[in-house]
């Protein structure tokens, strides 16, 4: 059969199972465009092509899917780069298609040329220029093996216009569809391991059963190896409780009796010092991040650690492990049940740990999160929406996040019972990820309810995507935690930098977020006293024909705690001053 | 011989020989994963092997900017990257090529000759005032005769970067010690 390159592209997406692709067109893009018209997968014409790369990544999120995003050259693939950059980071499988000025003319400065493959080549697991029509079909099944298998990520396909252009005799191709064997013998250098070693789980299975004061640290990567199941085997099997990192939120429900919730920067006290504390350290696709360790050499000292990973490279890149483990969390989890299993059928015991179990939930006790209510007249405060917001919505919401403040609350004030529910940027901390990775996750998951809580610097960053929804009819919710300031950064003036506040200040009205909300054919309220709030929640959850925003005005004194401060060791965190004299 | 207190025969330097897929931008992948990751490269040589599919990449790496384990590591996410072998100087035969552009006048001329001559170079090129000398062999070796022609006056020098491979087994089959299988 003898297609075109833009025919063959748009083939091949389909071929791969693609159903919907987040984009915006162009001049070099134009052809690939052209057979979008007759092709079954649904298109959503984004304000920003910021916007298409996180709503790929928010699709990823909240799906388990690779996230499709597709955009024209130059100033186009340059603003995919942060969300490219974002999916590295948190490992999200990712497929982002550029289109580039025509082979013949790269390298000559052409209109909207730009050396997309060199600027994206370190923001990305992998990218590929296409030289020639004939190879579209291997390269796109290429990118989607690349993007799924192994440790996942975004994988950027540059596009040339001749080759996708029906007019260009250079755009003719021979329709084929490489077998999995083709792909695989495409790529000689590419041969993740899945599959724990042996001895390796047998080392990791007797240290489990001799630990005394064991915890499991749970990371990103159990969700990205579908493995919720199998750690909760492991952990009600071991008795042994479970911290989920900010990538992990939802990995171990909240609700659980052994989930201590999350560790790190601004984790909950009993999270933290359980792993500072701890003689074992279960690290499960989790990746020693400088906001969870703290200071590394005084990150949980008397700790062992057996450290499971996808990622070779990650095992001993921060920490030395006593058993790396390299393979996929599933398989290796599994094994790892199986492996403390054998052992305890065989007469093995758990040493007692009713000592270790007791310290725990004294923490609990003594150190639960909290915040001051505020008195009447006062500004709300930001915990008080979120508790509202929480307690008001299914228990399966899907909830995305911007980054600073906000953020944090959310991570530490919603209850996450169920995997892939929580949507957010993690390691690059990418402010503005918020409406546009709701969005993605709406399309993804459109029997689910999707909140956004976004801060109003965060939302200033993306809004306009709003109109993408609205035009969509993708009705997502969001709720701004307006606090009429950049909250992170002046939480840190304040402690840090002896409260000089260095151009962190917003205003709360400036935009008015519900004319703009209104604008962007949302539906747009304010909230500024807490007995408006659950008014407000309710009249959001039952609109369901276009997207809703709710500014809340909040309280911007209102700080972040827990906090290890950066560089510190997590010995010294701060917990919340309502604890006692600003610290534990 | 190859005794030099220069860093190329330094014990902090580390040879990874890189098998990787022969296309364009690989190296550009290689070397700018050594650079976001702040790791030094000392001397880097790159060609196509027997096998046109493939080239190799010799890596002089610097292991006190990073572990060579992690270098390692890194550079093997690579999806390019096939085969990475770490080679121990002690176990490998380790090859360079230096071409020097030397001062030369009449006075000079015939000490720099005999120079040359001693390390088993050559004379490739002689112009009036000058000579230009070349000298393969071990990278130790290359840093003697350039401190030796230093004080005639190096107009330019260019040096290869090193190449090599492991040693071969020097016992006869017979004679090799038993190896234990696991």
């Amino acid at each position: 059969m003898q297609l075109n390159g833009g025919q063959a592209l748009i083939k091949a997406l389909e071929m791969e199972g693609v159903e919907v692709m987040f984009g915006l067109p162009g001049g070099a893009i134009l052809p690939v465009y052209d057979p979008i018209i007759d092709s079954p997968i649904r298109h959503i014409l984004v304000r920003h092509e910021q916007g298409a790369g996180h709503m790929a990544e928010g699709f990823a999120h909240a799906t388990g899917r690779p996230g499709v995003c597709m955009v024209t050259s130059g100033p186009a693939a340059t603003n995919v780069v942060t969300p490219l950059c974002d999916a590295f980071m948190d490992s999200v499988p990712m497929v982002c298609i550029t289109g580039q000025v025509p082979f013949a003319a790269i390298g000559t400065d052409a209109f909207q040329e730009c050396d997309t493959v060199g600027i994206t080549r370190s923001v990305t697991k992998h990218n590929e220029l296409i030289t020639q029509a004939q190879d579209i079909p291997l390269v796109v099944r290429q990118a989607f093996h690349l993007a799924t298998t192994g440790r996942p990520g975004p994988v950027l396909i540059d596009v040339p216009k001749d080759i996708v252009d029906p007019m260009n005799p250079r755009s003719a191709m021979e329709w084929y569809w490489p077998s999995d064997d083709d792909v695989a013998a495409s790529l000689p250098g590419y041969r993740p391991t899945t599959k724990g070693h042996p001895k390796m789980i047998r080392q990791a299975a007797d240290l489990i059963v001799q630990a005394r004061r064991p915890v499991i640290y749970a990371g990103g990567g159990i969700l990205k190896a579908r493995a919720a199941e199998a750690l909760r085997e492991l952990a009600e099997l071991c008795d042994i409780p479970v911290v989920t990192t900010l990538m992990a939120r939802g990995a171990f429900p909240d609700d659980h009796r052994l989930c201590l919730g999350m560790p790190g920067m601004h984790g909950n006290y009993t999270a933290v010092t359980s792993m500072q504390q701890s003689d074992l350290l279960i690290a499960l696709g989790s990746r020693f991040d400088d906001r969870v360790t703290g200071k590394v050499d005084g990150f949980a000292p008397d700790a062992k650690v057996i450290h499971v990973d996808v990622d070779p490279a990650e095992l001993g890149k921060v920490r030395r492990p006593d058993v790396p483990i390299v393979g996929d969390c599933r398989l290796v989890i599994e094994e790892l049940v199986t492996a403390v299993r054998t052992l305890l059928d065989g007469g093995v015991a758990f040493p007692d740990r009713s000592a270790w179990k007791q310290t725990i939930s004294g923490w609990q006790e003594n150190y639960p999160l909290t915040y001051q209510q505020s008195e009447p007249g006062e500004a709300l405060k930001p915990q008080f929406v979120l508790e509202r917001l929480r307690d008001s919505t299914p228990d399966d919401t899907i909830v995305a996040a911007g980054v600073g403040q906000h953020q944090m609350w959310t991570s530490q004030y919603w209850r996450f019972n169920h995997p892939y529910s929580w949507v957010n940027s993690g390691g690059l901390g990418t402010m503005g990820f918020a409406v546009p990775a709701a969005i993605g996750a709406k399309v993804g998951r459109p029997d689910r309810t999707v909140w956004a809580v976004d801060g109003d610097g965060c939302f200033q960053m993306t809004a306009q995507e709003l109109v993408t929804a609205t035009a969509e009819r993708i009705p997502v919710k969001v709720a701004i935690l307006n606090n009429a300031y950049l909250g992170m950064v002046r939480q840190w003036q304040e402690m840090f930098y002896d409260e000089r506040y260095s151009e962190v200040y917003l205003s709360p009205d400036l935009p008015d977020y519900k004319l703009w909300a209104e604008a962007m054919g949302c539906v747009g309220m304010r909230v500024e006293s807490p007995e408006e709030v659950d008014a407000a929640i309710q009249k959001a959850n039952e609109i369901d024909d276009r997207p809703v925003v709710i500014d809340f005005r909040t309280d911007s004194r209102e700080k972040v705690y827990p906090m290890v401060p950066a560089g510190k060791s997590n010995d010294d965190i701060i917990v919340d001053p309502a604890h006692g004299e600003g610290g534990r | 011989m190859g005794s030099s207190s220069l860093p190329g025969a330094d014990f902090r330097h580390h040879t990874l020989v890189v098998l990787v897929e022969n296309k364009a931008g690989v190296l550009a992948r290689v070397s700018g994963l050594f650079a976001r990751r702040g790791y030094n490269i000392y001397s880097l040589a790159v060609a196509p092997t027997d096998d046109e599919r493939f080239s190799r990449i010799t890596i002089v790496v610097d292991v006190e900017s990073a572990s060579l384990e992690q270098i390692t590591k890194q550079l093997f996410k690579l999806v390019n990257v096939v085969k990475i072998s770490e080679l121990d100087p002690r176990e490998s035969v380790e090859r360079e090529l230096m071409l020097a552009t030397v001062r030369a006048d009449a006075a000079g001329r015939s000490q720099v000759v005999e120079l040359v001559r001693l390390f088993d170079g050559r004379i490739v090129d002689v112009g009036h005032d000058e000579l230009t000398v070349s000298l393969d062999g071990e990278p130790g070796r290359l840093d003697d005769l350039e401190e030796l022609l230093r004080p005639y006056g190096i107009v330019e020098l260019q040096r290869t970067g090193r190449v090599a491979l492991p040693k071969l087994e020097h016992l006869a089959p017979n004679l090799r010690p038993v190896r234990r299988t696991a």
